[in-house]
């Protein structure tokens, strides 16, 4: 069934995304800067719709990098086994809550806080979205590098504060280190499930695809074009319909090679300590 | 040598100062996410909570905020979780069975199975919408109905549901089924009346997550079609709405009505996920057991 799915998923998305590169030639798609497929003249350059995915990805590792391996930091080097026991769960409410609903909050919440702040925000930005999205990822980046943390050996720890060490040295200099390839992993994975996050974007970030990289406007992603065009009544078989297809091709390229990067990273750490 | 002990101290000092400010930042990154989850909820509370109400929940949407209601959005949803657990435990199990404990861990085509697995809990969901669009709605022309928003919704948690069941699965002790073989009982006894009852709190608690997680997922069903306006209340086989599909369609709204109705609708649907978590973790809490 899954391989069904697999095979069924490269196939629905190749097979058009073939089809649309024999009408548009692929060098135009991966190097245009202009994407407007629905006027006459149609342009597919896909570069605006991957410099605004990129855009909101980076806003939100912002967020969700740093203080997400803080929150696992303390969770495993500083935080009692009761006190873990009740965070953990609380902040994986944050992970549960729809993407949907964190597009809400970053339209009628977040944007208006910015423009408080006087930041020149329009209604939409790819800031907004970004930085809420990466509050979402934050609990993906906590407890996968949190786990990665606690595979780290007791003994390297003790032999460290045996030496004189303060617990952030042994934090900073002992575990961080010895975990970082799940620490790495649990970064590429928060990446590409925030390239592969479709609501948001859709709802915060606007649908003009834009050809920038000022986080203050608005910008269309990859996932909020697909979002955008599918739902409506496309013809089957036309350009546009295809380009839904050609847009889907890359973004799940994109997405396949990182969580093959982060299976592999996490698989390595695996195999040292146990 | 007198300078050696002024250094150490110095430094000593130096580390408590980057200790105390590290922690400092550890609090403030575990604070991002619980006030940003506070905000959150306060937010949808304030805006939503006075039109949580009968017209909500038996009235049709409508053009009219004041008499828009999420009936139609709120049945489908119920619907949809139904079919999805419907078709994501059976084959979900059987599938994880036969990892654990049918299939040979060397063979090739197992390995494959393995990743692929993997990779396919994180394919982004929009993409499963572009397989149901392409395959569903348009290939075997199903068009666009509840079943194949319930199938899409299948595919795209199965993987999660595999990944749990075998967990669970493997969490039997090996000497369980050694005492079963003993007393002569054939594979698919000590799978049918050993294994699979022992895992059940595990699998169930696993299915009602991803359950949870499914019902609110959007952008596939974007994609499949589910109506944007359906004043109806669904049956399988005909056009649908979810509700987090109408709680887009209302933010998406310029109209500060809209927003407010949507703050209700999540409030909805914030509920019903909630309940589900919670009697998730009451099965853990209730049945785990510890060999």
């Amino acid at each position: 069934m899954s391989v069904a799915t697999t095979v069924g998923i490269v196939v629905a998305l190749f097979l058009p995304a073939f089809e649309f590169f024999g009408e548009i030639s692929i060098v135009d798609f991966i190097t245009g800067t202009e994407w407007t497929p629905l006027f006459t003249p149609s342009s597919f350059g896909v570069l605006p719709l991957i410099a605004g995915t990129m855009l909101v990805v980076v806003c939100a590792s912002l967020v969700c990098i740093p203080f997400g391996l803080g929150a696992a930091i303390y969770l495993s080097e500083y935080a009692r086994a009761r006190t873990r026991k009740f965070l953990k769960p609380a902040l994986e409410i944050l992970a549960g809550i729809p993407t949907v609903v964190y597009g809400y909050f970053a339209l009628t919440f977040v944007t208006p806080r910015l423009q408080e702040l006087g930041l020149p925000v329009g209604v939409f930005s790819a800031l907004a979205a970004g930085l809420v999205m990466g509050v979402m990822l934050l609990p993906t980046v906590a407890s996968v590098s949190e786990d990665a943390m606690a595979a780290v050996p007791r003994d390297l720890r003790d032999g460290a504060y045996a030496l004189g060490s303060t617990k952030y040295q042994v934090a900073t200099r002992i575990v961080v280190p010895a975990a970082i390839s799940g620490i790495i992993a649990s970064f590429v994975l928060a990446i590409s499930r925030a390239v592969g996050e479709t609501m948001i974007v859709l709802i915060a970030a606007g649908g003009q695809p834009n050809w920038s990289w000022n986080p203050l406007e608005a910008v269309q992603t990859m996932t909020a074009f697909i979002a955008a065009t599918g739902q409506g009544d496309v013809p089957t078989g036309s350009v546009e319909y295809k380009t839904i297809f050609a847009v889907g091709a890359t973004l799940f390229v994109m997405t396949l090679i990182m969580n093959l990067i982060s299976i592999r990273l996490v698989r390595k750490y695996r195999e040292v300590y146990e | 040598m007198n300078a050696v002990p002024g250094r150490l101290g110095h430094g000593a000092q130096r580390s408590k100062w980057a200790g105390r400010v590290f922690l400092g930042f550890l609090w403030l990154s575990l604070a991002v996410g619980f006030v940003t989850l506070g905000a959150l909820l306060v937010q949808v509370f304030a805006q939503g909570y006075k039109w949580v109400d009968a017209v909500l929940f038996f009235e049709p949407p409508s053009t009219d905020p004041l008499i828009a209601g999420a009936e139609p959005a709120i049945l489908a949803t119920i619907f949809l979780g139904l079919l999805l657990l419907a078709f994501t435990v059976p084959l979900g199990v059987g599938t994880a069975i036969y990892l654990e404990e049918y299939a040979n861990r060397e063979r090739w085509y197992n390995r494959l199975l393995e990743v692929n697995i993997q990779n396919l809990a994180a394919v982004p969901s929009i993409v499963y919408g572009i397989l149901g669009l392409a395959f569903l709605v348009r290939g075997l022309g199903l068009g666009r109905v509840l079943l194949a928003g319930a199938m899409i919704l299948t595919l795209l948690v199965l993987p999660t549901v595999i990944i749990a069941a075998r967990e669970a699965i493997r969490a039997v002790p090996d000497s369980i089924r050694q005492g079963a073989y003993a007393l002569g009982a054939t594979k698919w006894q000590v799978v049918w009346r050993q294994v699979l009852p022992a895992s059940i709190p595990g699998i169930a608690t696993g299915s009602i997550l991803a359950l949870s997680r499914a019902l609110g997922e959007t952008a596939p069903l974007l994609l499949v079609g589910a109506l944007t306006y359906v004043a109806f209340n669904p049956t399988i086989l005909g056009e649908f709405t979810a509700l987090p599909v109408q709680i887009y369609q209302w933010v998406a709204r310029p109209q500060d009505e809209f927003r407010t109705l949507a703050a209700s609708a999540i409030i909805v649907l914030l509920g019903i996920l909630l309940t589900l978590n919670a009697f998730a973790i009451w099965l853990r809490n209730r049945y785990e057991r510890r060999w």
